[in-house]
C-alpha cells in the first residue's frame, strides 16, 4: 500500500467537502489503494498474528507495519546500535535471533539496547560456509543478522530463504533487494567535556528508504544510545518533501 | 537363574518377605572434596569444602571438626574455620577423577556399576563366594583401592542398594535379611541422598511426626500410595530396606542399543561431549518409542587399537537425555584425560550405548513449564532454535556457536563470556555487583578482540601516558590509529583507573579514555573511541572499543 495514494486520498477527500465518503469509497475500491485506517489495522492484526515481529517502540515508527515483516529483509547501515536494537523486542518477546559473522560484537552494547542475550546466538567465524550457514539459521531462527554479500546471487538465495522461512534477515550494509533500508546519516556525541563527564548519549538521524509501502523516504531523530544504552525517539524530521541528499531509493 | 526368576516373579508385586540383591557399596567420603583437592594438588589434610550457590555441598574431615557443616553459608564457614580452601563445584572433575576408582574395583570383582562419581556398586553373590566371604571381599576391596589409587574409601554391604549405600556411610556389614532391622533406627533424613530430590518429601514426614526411617515403614503401604503417591511409593520400599524397582524389570531387546562408529576417531573431550548429545538424544528416542526409560546405562567404547573400554552407570531415577549425556562425557573425561599408561593409546572409534535395565516409561514425565535440568526454555521456538544451532556445530564444528553470558569484570570484553551452544550458562559469581572502575553506560557496540595498537599525542606532539597517579600527562590532541592519519580530538573524557589486584606488587598501571574524533573525510560524524593505556615494560595504548 503506497503512502502517496493515501496522501492523494486525502487532499482528495479534502477539495469534494460535498460528498466525502462517496469519494473515499470510490478511491478505496481501486485495486491496491485502502484508507488510512485499513492500513493501521492491517497493520495490527499482522503484529497480533505473527505475521510482523515486533521492535522497539521508538523504532516502530520508521518501520512500515510498525515491525519487521516476517519473509522481508531489513539492511541497516552506519552503526551497529541500531542493528542491535532492531534485535531488542523480538528476543525479549521470546523470539530467537543470531549474529553471523561479527566477532566483534559488543554483547554488553547488546544488553544495554534492551536484547535478551540468552536468545542470541553468535556465529563469529562463519568462514567459508557463511551461506550454509546463515541458511540453516534462518530455517529455524526468526531474525538472523549478517555482514553483507559479495555475490548477488547469494543475496537473492538468503533473501529468498528467508521469505520461504518466514523469518527476517537483517544485513549490516547494503543489500540487493531489500525492502526496507535505514541508515544512520550523522550522529551528534553528548556528554564529553574536555576530561570531564562521559559518552552519555548520541542523537542519530535515520533516513528509511524502500520500497512498495515505504517508496516515500522518511527521516527520523534517535538518541541511540541515549541514557543507559537504552534507544529514545527524538521525533520526525520532514516527510516526502525534505527528500535527503545522498539517499539511493531502493527497488 | 530360572529357578530363581519363578521365585521371584509371582512376589513382584511387593511382598515384604522378598529379600533384594545384596549389594556391596564402596563409599569415597566427601569425594568433591577429595577430587578438587587432588586436582588442585592440596594435602588432604588441609580444611577444604565445595560450594554450590554460596552452600557448602561437602567438606573435608578437618573442616568437619573445625565445624564446617553440609548447606552452610560460605561465609559462616569461613567465619568458623578461616584457613578453608574454597572449591567450586563441577561434576566433569569428579567424574574424571573418580575413573581409575571403578577400574580398580573393577580388577578385582565384575559388575561394576557407577551409581555416580564418589559411589560405585557391586553385586556381592559371586565376588563373595570366590574371595571367601563377604569380610574377606570388603578388607581386599579397601586395600586394593587405597594401594593402587591412594584413596581412602568405606565399604557397606547389605540388601538392596539403598541399605547398602547407608552401610558404606557407617563401614558396616548387614546381615543377610536384617535390612529393615538396620534401616529402621535411622533419621528420616537419609532418604534424602545427593540425586534423589526428596528434600520435600523427608520435610513433610518429619512434619507429621515421623522422625525414623521404621515408623516410615511401620505405615501401610495401601496408606501410603494414596496420600504420598509414586514419590512416597518408593521411599516407602527404601525404608523397608527393599530395591527401588521390583527385580523384573524388563530385559530390554537388543536393538536399543545405538552404536555410532567415528570417522576420524575421537580424542578429544569437546567433541565426544558434542557427539554425545546426539547419540543420547537418539538413543533417548529409541526407548520413549517403546515407551521405555533407562536406569541403567552402558557405555561401551572400542579405540583404533581394538582395545575394549566400558562402563555401566546405575540411576535411581530415570534417565533423561540430558542426564544420558552427562555421563557419556564424564566417562569420557575419565577415559580421554587420565594419566599416562592408563589412558587408552589411540582415539575412541566406536562408541555403542546399551539400555541395561529399563523401567516403564511413564514414570519420567518432563516438568510442565521447565523441562529436566538443563536450564534451558522449552517453548516450540526455543526448540526449533536448538535444532538450527545444532546443524550450524555440524557445519562449523562445536565452537562454532555460541551464546553470551555475564562475567564480572570492569573492561567490554571482560564482562562478557562466550560459551559453546548447549553448554550450561551459568553466569560467574558477582557479575551484577558493582564493579568501581567499570565505565557506565553505553558500552562500545564494537569490541575489538584482539587490541589494536594507537598513538596519542598531546597538542605539543609529545606522546601521553600516565602518571603512576592515574593522571595524564597532557591533555590528547591527536590520536592515529594503527598507524594511519592522525585525527583531531574532538573532545575526551577519563582517564578511569583500572585498579585490578592493585595490592600485588608490579601491578601495572591501567587507565581507561573516551575520545571522540573528527570524521575520516569532512562530511562524516565523529567516531567514539575507548582507548587503555598500560604502563608496565612495554608501555603502550590501545583501543578496546568503538561506540558505534
Amino acid at each position: 500500500m503506497s503512502g502517496s495514494a493515501v496522501t492523494e486520498l486525502r487532499e482528495t477527500a479534502g477539495r469534494q467537502e460535498s460528498e466525502p465518503r462517496a469519494t473515499v469509497a470510490r478511491l478505496a475500491s481501486f485495486p491496491g489503494v485502502s484508507t488510512a485506517s485499513v492500513v493501521a489495522s492491517a497493520a495490527e492484526h499482522a503484529q497480533v498474528t505473527g505475521r510482523t515481529l515486533p521492535v522497539l517502540p521508538a523504532l516502530a515508527d520508521l518501520l512500515p507495519r510498525r515491525g519487521l515483516r516476517r519473509g522481508s529483509t531489513v539492511a541497516v547501515g552506519g552503526s551497529m546500535s541500531l542493528l542491535l536494537a532492531m534485535l531488542a523486542q523480538a528476543t525479549t518477546n521470546g523470539h530467537w535471533a543470531a549474529v553471523v559473522g561479527f566477532p566483534r560484537l559488543g554483547v554488553a552494547a547488546a544488553s544495554e539496547l534492551g536484547v535478551d542475550v540468552s536468545r542470541l546466538a553468535l556465529v563469529p567465524r562463519p568462514g567459508a560456509d557463511f551461506v550454509p550457514v546463515t541458511a540453516a539459521l534462518l530455517d529455524g531462527l526468526d531474525l538472523v543478522a549478517v555482514a553483507p554479500v559479495e555475490r548477488a546471487q547469494d543475496a537473492r538465495r538468503l533473501s529468498a530463504r528467508a521469505r520461504h522461512r518466514g523469518a527476517v534477515l537483517l544485513s549490516f550494509g547494503p543489500w540487493p533487494g531489500a525492502e526496507v533500508e535505514l541508515r544512520c546519516v550523522s550522529a551528534r556525541w553528548s556528554g564529553l567535556a574536555h576530561g570531564h563527564g562521559y559518552l552519555r548519549e548520541r542523537e542519530v538521524l535515520v533516513d528509511v528508504v524502500g520500497r512498495g509501502a515505504v517508496a516515500r523516504p522518511a527521516r527520523s531523530v534517535l538518541l541511540l544510545p541515549g541514557s543507559g544504552g537504552s534507544v529514545h525517539r527524538m521525533g520526525n524530521e520532514g516527510a516526502e518533501n525534505t527528500a535527503p541528499s545522498g539517499v539511493v531509493k531502493v527497488g | 537363574m530360572s529357578a530363581l526368576r519363578e521365585q521371584v516373579t509371582p512376589l513382584a508385586g511387593g511382598n515384604p518377605a522378598r529379600p533384594a540383591n545384596r549389594m556391596l557399596v564402596l563409599w569415597c567420603p566427601d569425594w568433591p572434596v577429595v577430587a578438587a583437592g587432588a586436582a588442585a594438588g592440596l594435602p588432604a589434610h588441609l580444611p577444604a569444602a565445595v560450594f554450590v550457590a554460596n552452600r557448602v555441598v561437602a567438606c573435608s574431615a578437618t573442616a568437619r571438626m573445625a565445624g564446617v557443616r553440609r548447606g552452610m553459608r560460605r561465609r559462616e564457614a569461613q567465619s568458623r574455620c578461616p584457613e578453608i580452601e574454597v572449591f567450586v563445584d563441577d561434576p566433569d572433575r569428579d567424574a574424571r577423577l573418580f575413573e581409575p576408582i571403578a577400574a580398580a574395583v573393577e580388577e578385582l570383582v565384575v559388575g561394576v556399576d557407577v551409581v555416580r562419581p564418589g559411589l560405585v556398586a557391586v553385586p556381592v553373590s559371586g565376588a563373595a563366594g570366590y574371595f571367601g566371604g563377604e569380610h574377606r571381599l570388603a578388607e581386599l576391596l579397601v586395600d586394593h583401592v587405597s594401594g593402587s589409587v591412594g584413596v581412602e574409601c568405606q565399604i557397606g554391604i547389605a540388601d538392596g542398594l539403598f541399605a547398602a549405600t547407608l552401610a558404606a556411610h557407617r563401614s558396616a556389614l548387614v546381615e543377610r535379611g536384617a535390612s529393615a532391622e538396620f534401616l529402621g533406627p535411622l533419621c528420616i533424613a537419609e532418604l534424602d541422598q545427593p540425586g534423589a530430590s526428596r528434600a520435600e518429601l523427608v520435610d513433610l514426614l518429619r512434619r507429621l511426626g515421623l522422625h525414623t526411617l521404621g515408623s516410615f515403614a511401620a505405615l501401610p503401604e495401601r496408606d501410603v500410595v494414596s496420600r504420598f503417591g509414586s514419590v512416597g511409593l518408593l521411599a516407602h520400599r527404601l525404608a523397608n530396606g527393599r530395591d527401588e524397582r521390583p527385580p523384573n524389570r524388563r530385559k530390554p531387546p537388543p536393538e536399543l542399543a545405538v552404536t555410532h562408529e567415528f570417522e576420524p576417531a575421537l580424542d578429544r573431550v569437546d567433541t565426544a561431549a558434542f557427539l554425545a548429545k546426539t547419540l543420547s538424544t537418539r538413543f533417548h528416542a529409541g526407548l520413549a518409542a517403546q515407551g521405555l526409560a533407562c536406569t541403567r546405562l552402558g557405555i561401551y567404547a572400542v579405540t583404533e587399537q581394538g582395545e575394549e573400554l566400558s562402563r555401566v552407570w546405575r540411576c535411581a531415577e530415570p534417565l533423561t537425555p540430558e542426564g544420558i549425556a552427562d555421563r557419556v562425557r564424564w566417562q569420557f573425561e575419565g577415559w580421554l584425560r587420565t594419566g599416562e599408561g592408563v589412558r587408552p593409546t589411540s582415539g575412541v572409534s566406536l562408541l555403542r550405548l546399551t539400555p541395561e535395565e529399563t523401567v516403564e516409561g511413564r514414570s519420567l514425565q518432563l516438568g510442565l513449564w521447565q523441562g529436566g535440568d538443563s536450564g534451558q526454555e522449552h517453548t516450540p521456538e526455543a526448540e526449533r532454535a536448538a535444532r538450527a544451532l545444532v546443524h550450524v556445530q555440524g557445519l562449523l564444528g562445536p565452537d562454532g556457536v555460541f551464546t553470551a553470558v555475564f562475567d564480572g569484570g570492569r573492561g567490554p570484553g571482560e564482562r562478557v563470556r562466550l560459551v559453546p551452544w548447549g553448554d550450561r550458562r551459568t553466569p560467574a559469581d558477582g557479575h551484577e555487583a558493582p564493579w568501581p572502575g567499570r565505565l557506565p553506560a553505553p558500552s562500545p557496540a564494537i569490541v575489538f578482540e584482539s587490541p589494536v595498537p594507537v598513538a596519542v599525542t598531546a597538542a605539543d606532539g609529545e606522546v601521553v601516558s600516565s602518571t603512576d597517579r592515574y593522571q595524564l600527562t597532557a591533555a590528547p590532541s591527536k590520536v592515529a590509529v594503527e598507524g594511519g592519519r592522525p585525527r583531531k580530538v574532538v573532545d575526551w573524557a577519563g582517564p578511569w583507573p583500572v585498579l585490578p589486584r592493585w595490592w600485588a606488587d608490579g601491578a601495572d598501571i591501567r587507565v581507561r579514555l573516551q575520545v571522540l574524533l573528527e570524521g575520516a573525510a569532512s562530511g562524516e560524524p565523529a567516531v567514539a573511541l575507548l582507548l587503555l593505556w598500560q604502563g608496565g615494560e612495554c608501555p603502550r595504548w590501545t583501543v578496546e572499543g568503538r561506540y558505534d
